[in-house]
């Protein structure tokens, strides 16, 4: 004879069972749906392939062992490959820089709003919701888009790439931000109010400390993924070395196509790196 | 004496359909120092919140001499709070800013906003907070993060920073609880030097009843959110002190612990 639990445990089991594959089902519907929608069917990524590897021996440039060291004029060379690296060493920097004002700026808007979007420090429930929704609409519009519209305000040129950057980084770092604000430990608040303190000196001296080494890794976070948004950003004319890459694209200039995007892997590397461990040392201080 | 005394009238705060305090009357003339104990969830927390507004009274009403305490707000109210200060069972510092900081803290609401805000507190307040620290044998880890010391110095700090205040109430919510026997005294007596030497009323939450007999003028005991008990220690009985933690506890068995 089964002991009663031993029954109450195997229905349970069974329906447990039963659910799991009920919503792998939904799962797998789902997926099948999408694919069908988006036309992402086996055999048109199996006929796109060899295309793909078309394309890149195509950017493979001509180097010649003899002449590899060889000045811009000899052909074959790496500096005839790199001819003008120049101008686009001078527009990684600038893509590098737009990245940097554009996360700093946008960093210090979601620094602004992150308090009272946050639910444990949000003055009242209208300010709060306000806040959110405020930190949606700046997150929810792709930088490219925020690009668009600003490059026909401002014109082709950096300014209008840092703007549409920014924008979006208020955005997606306030909601960070006011997640890092609701995980504070609520004790120095108390403290500080009951001293007498105001709002703003609470979120000073109370909050301010406890959040600061992770809002510093957030934005560190941001600024790698800014830097990969800018090198693309110049495709609508928002300046730095995407505006050269499309130029590029649409001449097809193969030879300078890999030179530009090995030199835009090489400094985003860099700086991925650099930025990690800065991080790694502001999670650090996070430590009391 | 012509120092305000605090009343509560029919004080009363609601969780929900759960009554944590109920219908709360108290006079508490300035100078006394006041235990209030009782078990766990009997109120007495709520109470001392409510008296400076870190909690909003469901009912009833607050009043410092002339002073309406339950309708204040905005600069007023943090006017209040900063006459009455408050220590927690916590001692809610800011561990990652140091000690002299943490007690400049009691200064926050003597000072404009915008300088306060960006720390800048004057020569005179920092002698000030160095003094305070000093008198309670504090001042050689002035400059070390608050974090990084004893619970019991940490609870001391916190005694500083509300006497920056200036206040001419101190509410203590357990203070002792967290702390060892040896640092409970310290503590203690720390609290029993101000109202001796600075004529501060003190009113303290205390689970333990030793503690609360050796330190106080007057208890009141708190059950189910209502005033149980009232009077001089002396005057609490082994049946009295029954009543109030209920029949489970015997006769000889004290009730350290909540």
């Amino acid at each position: 004879m089964t002991p009663p639990f031993e029954t109450a445990w195997q229905i349970r089991r069974r329906a447990r069972l039963l659910a799991g594959l009920g919503w792998g089902g939904v799962l797998l519907a789902c997926l099948l749906l999408s694919a069908w929608v988006s036309e992402a069917y086996p055999a048109a990524l199996l006929a796109g392939l060899p295309r793909v590897g078309e394309y890149f021996a195509k950017l493979v440039p001509t180097l010649h062992w003899a002449t590899l060291f060889g000045g811009t004029k000899a052909e074959g060379s790496l500096a005839y490959w790199f001819y003008r690296l120049d101008s686009w060493a001078w527009l990684l920097f600038e893509t590098s820089q737009m990245a940097a004002l554009a996360t700093l700026g946008g960093a210090v808007g979601g620094l602004l709003l992150c308090f009272p979007a946050a639910a444990n420090l949000a003055p009242n429930r209208a300010v709060y919701l306000l806040c959110r929704r405020l930190l949606e609409l700046f997150r929810s519009v792709p930088d490219l888009v925020y690009a668009l519209i600003l490059v026909w305000a401002f014109g082709v040129g950096p300014l209008a790439g840092i703007l549409a950057i920014g924008l979006h980084t208020v955005g997606a770092t306030g909601k960070l931000f006011a997640e890092v604000v609701e995980n504070a430990d609520m004790q120095p608040w108390e403290g500080v109010r009951a001293a007498g303190g105001t709002w703003l000196h609470g979120v000073r001296f109370a909050i301010l400390p406890q959040v600061l080494p992770n809002f510093l890794s957030y934005t560190l976070l941001r600024f790698e993924i800014n830097v990969r948004g800018a090198t693309v950003i110049g495709f609508v004319g928002a300046g730095g070395i995407g505006q050269e890459l499309y130029q590029v694209i649409s001449f097809n200039y193969y030879e300078e196509i890999s030179a530009i995007v090995l030199l835009i892997v090489l400094v985003v590397a860099a700086i991925d790196l650099a930025s990690e461990r800065l991080r790694g040392w502001a999670a650090g201080q996070g430590t009391p | 004496m012509n120092e305000p005394v605090l009343h509560l009238r029919g004080l009363t705060r609601r969780f929900g359909a759960k009554v944590a305090v109920d219908d709360v009357t108290l006079d508490i003339p300035s100078g006394q120092m006041v235990g209030i104990i009782g078990p766990s969830g009997a109120g007495k927390s709520t109470l001392l919140r409510m008296v400076n507004r870190l909690l909003a009274p469901s009912a009833g009403s607050i009043r410092f001499g002339e002073l309406e305490v339950t309708a204040l707000s905005g600069r007023a109210l943090r006017d209040w709070r900063t006459r009455c200060a408050m220590i927690f069972q916590q001692f809610n510092l800011i561990p990652r800013l140091d000690v002299l900081t943490n007690v400049l803290m009691g200064r926050l609401n003597h000072r404009p906003v915008l300088t306060s805000l960006l720390g800048l507190f004057s020569a005179a307040e920092r002698a000030m907070a160095l003094q305070a620290l000093e008198r309670f044998d504090l001042a050689d880890v002035a400059l070390v993060r608050a974090g990084r010391i004893s619970g019991g110095q940490q609870q001391r700090v916190a005694i500083c920073r509300a006497l920056l205040q200036e206040p001419r109430l101190m509410l203590a919510d357990e203070p002792v609880a967290s702390l060892d026997p040896r640092n409970a005294k310290v503590v203690m007596d720390a609290l029993r030097r101000i109202n001796r030497e600075d004529g501060l009323t003190v009113l303290c939450n205390l689970h333990d009843l030793d503690v609360a007999r050796d330190y106080c003028d007057r208890i009141v005991a708190m059950r189910e959110g209502r005033i149980v008990f009232d009077g001089r220690p002396d005057t609490l009985t082994e049946a009295r002190v029954r009543g109030i933690y209920g029949a489970d506890h015997g006769a000889g068995t004290e009730p350290a612990l909540t």
